[in-house]
């Protein structure tokens, strides 16, 4: 235990450098929040390094066990950090709503309790995304570095959905190099995500914090109206293409970009998968849309059913139109959508593609053997056969996601609040989207919560960005037995 | 010829078996079993040599030096290829047979080019003996679908049944039916005794028929002798080893495709590395399994697991079951006899299907494909003539006018591209291939003579 504590000091004072961009950028627009970025990043200095000084000498190696709770202090504890600039920074702002607008920073939920974002300080707001960008390579490298390590989730999944020729090239052999290689990869995608936003017309400002957002799949905007604000195509254009690439799997990235090919790509059946459900969902969208005259034209309708797909699928959650108007099949597929579409190893939330499919194929063996009682079926993904270990895992997984939404719910509702909003708010949360319906919907925020609302909502996205096992097996017997 | 067999198994002992029956030759089998290879002595006129088969001193005493042909025939294919090699270096062994099981060697043709190892000829009865079940699933009908000039023609035998046009009929008709195409009966067998045909031959029901077509016709003259078949749709297999395993990979894309292992692991295995077979983790001879399966309505029920008598067994289950045809893997020949006849449909013996690749190699004259039939009672063979009028005794006469010893037949010649089935007065060129089917294997030393070209071989 005193062992994570040393582990998670570093990593608060580490967190603390962060601080660095607001500060750079509040001493360039002149905005006054200089001070209090750089209280929070003493104070993060401070605490970190003091008990990681204080907890020196039972520093060693990690256990598997250890990583279990290091993983789940580090999203709670970060999100607890960075809610110092934001209550220094905005007067009267809760300590409730503080923490849930880090939360959903870190976690790339992106769903906001703050108003009138236009006129935050941009230093503020540089912040807010930061939290975001700094999560979303969090997330990757905990899928495909850390986790495996645990035993849960991604490398296992990641390793049974590499088919072809590119199963034996493991990203590197080692942690700290994969670790590495990902943050290369995530920094140059960044790079070109920003300049795009910004050749396409948006201010330094806007692009960085979009770009930091869009690639995170996070959702955070420095508009009240989101993306809308523009009213921009290509910019839209422009953002579909980033959420895609953070849907995407980053080792695919990372193995396209040292192989300079594209190669990698035609060998991912999930990112295939992601591909054709988006689509097939895009065009569907655009039809009914168009049939049922929301729109003046076709080309509308695609315009803006293109964009809310992608964004809402991809658990990004910009947003350019009020879909809740639209016909009442639309809000709730793309809620659906959220739950499954995103890949392994991506920046987005939820169940995730891969399990999908194994789902998928595993209720049609189970169909097979009713028909032949006596047959061997193994069960293929891109050609890879998954080991049963893992589709259970994967049962067991999807269970768990399901009783989490159920028992949010049922909180969310035991504190008043009515079951569309109730319901979409924890599913958004979970897959750490964003905008939901009804009281929390697209239009809205989730400012309008009452404080246990907010918390249940902030409890939410830790636990469906972390995977859930790495959280739930925290509140078992026998993780603490000795 | 002067023959060392190295390797006394299943395939060693049914070769040695053949080679040795032919007079001219001298057999030495090299085995490490002392016990096998006495009681082989005490059954052929062949020598024997205990030892290790790639050993030089081992084959040194088994009269490698003086061995026109070394056909290795362990069950190791890395022994095969070693002693290849060692014959090769040591005693520049003119021809060398190896048996190479797994396609890892198999798939890459270089390693058996002239600059690398040393082997002549490689054969793999696994693929040989899938090979041959997959033409008789092809050719539902069928007994035996044997490939002569690169499969562009095809020694079809099938037993006679009502409803055959042909049936009941003398073979001069045949012309009648088909004008413009063509097909060759070299050999009838009726109740087990070559009744030589021609043209006034009259087809009985039972008989059994071998006819000779050029590949695109012989489903015409199929239906010739017995009501045509729908082609197989459903097939099971029993026994997930190495042919069950090729035989339903080559059949899966176009079939639909069981596949019955005992062995739970095997049967893991299996199911990962097919794509379309529904694989079963089951004994091939349980009833229930077989009725939950909807054996009734199977087309070929194929039983190829390492057992014969297990084989016997499940094919005979699955025949009273329903279904439509059962075939089974029969190594010993006394057994396959005993089956065919009676509720088995087509006994595979995987030895006669092996012998006849070894016995191209052994035959004078440049014979390029073998087949042995009827369990080695007969053969049929593609021989390639050399010279001219005057140095052979086959070119530049017509078929009729050559000496074949009795019983044997040319049914086809194959000119370049150009199949052209015999007649009386086709005319024999260089270079020209020969079918022969000789219903007699003992005037084969007779034809090899015909045969070979000037100075023999």
């Amino acid at each position: 235990m005193l062992a994570v504590a040393h582990v998670l000091g570093t990593m608060t004072a580490c967190f603390g450098l962060l601080y660095l961009l607001p500060i750079a950028w509040s001493l360039a627009a002149r905005d006054g929040l200089v001070g209090v970025f750089f209280a929070a990043m003493s104070i993060n200095a401070v605490v970190g390094l003091g008990l990681a000084a204080a907890t020196r000498r039972f520093r060693r190696e990690l256990k598997p066990r250890d990583g279990f709770i290091l993983v789940t202090l580090s999203w709670t504890l970060m999100s607890l950090s960075a809610v110092v600039p934001l209550m220094l920074a905005i007067p009267g702002l809760s300590f409730t709503d503080a923490y849930f607008e880090a939360a959903s920073g870190l976690t790339t939920t992106g769903a906001t309790v703050l108003n009138d974002l236009q006129h935050l300080p941009p230093s503020l707001n540089l912040w807010r995304h930061t939290m975001h960008w700094i999560g979303g390579i969090g997330i990757i490298v905990l899928a495909l570095a850390v986790l495996p390590l645990l035993g849960v989730g991604g490398m296992q999944l990641y390793k049974a959905s590499m088919p072809g020729p590119v199963k034996d090239e493991k990203l590197t052999p080692r942690i700290t190099e994969t670790a590495k290689a990902l943050w290369f990869t995530y920094l140059v995608l960044t790079a070109v995500s920003i300049l795009l936003l910004r050749m396409a017309g948006m201010s330094w400002l806007d692009a960085v914090c979009h770009a930091f957002s869009a690639i995170s799949l996070g959702g955070f905007s420095t508009q009240d109206t989101s993306v809308a604000a523009y009213n921009s195509v290509t910019i839209e254009l422009i953002l579909i293409v980033i959420m895609l690439v953070g849907a995407c799997n980053f080792s695919r990235h990372f193995l396209a970009m040292r192989s300079l090919s594209l190669r990698p790509y035609a060998h991912d059946s999930e990112g295939k998968a992601v591909m054709v459900l988006l689509s097939t969902s895009v065009l569907f969208a655009t039809v009914l849309l168009w049939l049922q005259g929301a729109y003046p034209d076709f080309g509308t309708s695609l315009r803006h059913a293109a964009f809310s797909v992608v964004s809402i699928a991809t658990t990004a959650g910009f947003v350019t139109e009020n879909y809740e108007l639209w016909p009442a099949f639309l809000p709730v597929w793309l809620i659906f959508l959220s739950c499954i579409t995103c890949s392994t190893g991506s920046t987005g939330g939820g169940i995730k593609m891969f399990r999908t499919l194994l789902l998928v194929r595993h209720a049609r063996r189970e169909l097979k053997l009713l028909v032949h009682p006596s047959a061997v079926v193994p069960i293929r993904i891109g050609g890879q056969v998954v080991p049963d270990r893992i589709v259970y895992s994967v049962l067991a997984f999807i269970f768990l996601y399901f009783i989490t939404i159920l028992v949010l719910t049922f909180a969310m509702l035991a504190t008043g609040l009515d079951l569309v909003s109730s319901f979409s708010a924890i599913v958004s949360s979970v897959n750490n989207m964003g905008p939901a319906l009804g009281a929390v919907g697209p239009a809205t925020n989730f400012s309008s919560l009452s404080d246990a609302q907010t918390w249940i909502c902030s409890v939410a996205m830790l636990v469906g960005r972390l995977e859930i096992f790495a959280v739930v097996v925290l509140f078992t017997a026998t993780f603490w037995r000795k | 010829m002067k023959i060392v067999i190295l390797g006394a198994g299943q395939v060693g002992r049914t070769a040695a078996y053949h080679l040795s029956r032919e007079e001219s030759n001298e057999v030495t089998v090299v085995d490490t079993n002392e016990e096998v290879l006495r009681d082989l002595q005490d059954r052929l006129d062949i020598r024997t040599v205990a030892g290790n088969a790639a050993y030089p001193s081992v084959l040194e005493a088994a009269g490698t030096a003086s061995a026109d042909i070394v056909v290795a025939l362990t069950s190791s294919d890395e022994v095969n290829m070693m002693a290849c090699e060692v014959a090769y270096t040591l005693y520049r062994t003119r021809t060398k047979i190896a048996r190479i099981r797994s396609a890892e060697y198999t798939k890459h043709p270089k390693l058996f080019s002239d600059e690398a190892l040393s082997v002549d000829v490689w054969i793999s009865p696994e693929q040989l003996v899938t090979e041959y079940v997959a033409q008789l699933i092809k050719y539902p009908g069928a007994l035996q679908v044997l490939d002569f000039a690169d499969g562009r023609v095809r020694l079809v035998g099938i037993r006679a049944r009502k409803g055959g046009l042909l049936v009941g009929q003398a073979l001069r008709t045949l012309k009648e039916h088909h004008p413009s195409t063509e097909a060759r009966v070299v050999a009838i067998y009726r109740a087990g005794r070559s009744v030589p045909p021609d043209g006034n031959t009259v087809i009985e029901e039972n008989d059994e028929v071998f006819f000779l077509a050029a590949r695109e016709d012989i489903r015409k003259f199929m239906s010739e002798i017995r009501k045509e078949e729908s082609p197989a749709r459903r097939v099971v297999i029993a026994g997930g080893g190495n042919i069950g395993l090729s035989l339903a990979r080559r059949l899966e894309e176009q079939h639909h495709v069981k596949l019955i292992e005992r062995d739970p692991k095997r049967a893991r295995r299996i199911s990962e590395l097919l794509l379309n077979t529904i694989v079963l983790n089951g004994d091939a001879a349980d009833e229930e399994l077989l009725i939950e399966e909807n054996i009734d309505s199977c087309d070929v029920f194929a039983s190829l697991t390492n057992s014969e008598e297990a084989n016997i067994l499940s094919a005979m289950l699955a025949k009273r079951l329903g279904a439509k045809k059962v075939m089974a893997l029969i190594n010993k020949p006394s057994y396959a006899d005993l089956m065919e006849s009676g509720s088995i449909d087509i006994a595979i013996s995987p030895q006669t299907i092996t012998i006849g690749s070894l016995l191209a190699h052994v035959r004078r004259g440049d014979v390029v494909r073998v087949h042995s039939l009827r369990r080695g009672a007969a053969e049929a063979l593609e021989a390639v003539v050399h010279g001219t009028d005057r140095t052979s005794r086959v070119v530049g006469r017509r078929v009729g006018d050559i000496p074949l010893p009795e019983g044997a037949a040319i049914g086809a010649v194959v000119r370049g591209e150009a199949v052209m089935i015999a007649h009386h007065d086709t005319m024999i060129n260089n270079d020209d291939h020969v079918i022969v089917f000789l219903s007699d294997r003992r005037h084969v030393e007779q034809v090899e003579r015909l045969f070979s070209g000037p100075g023999g071989r």
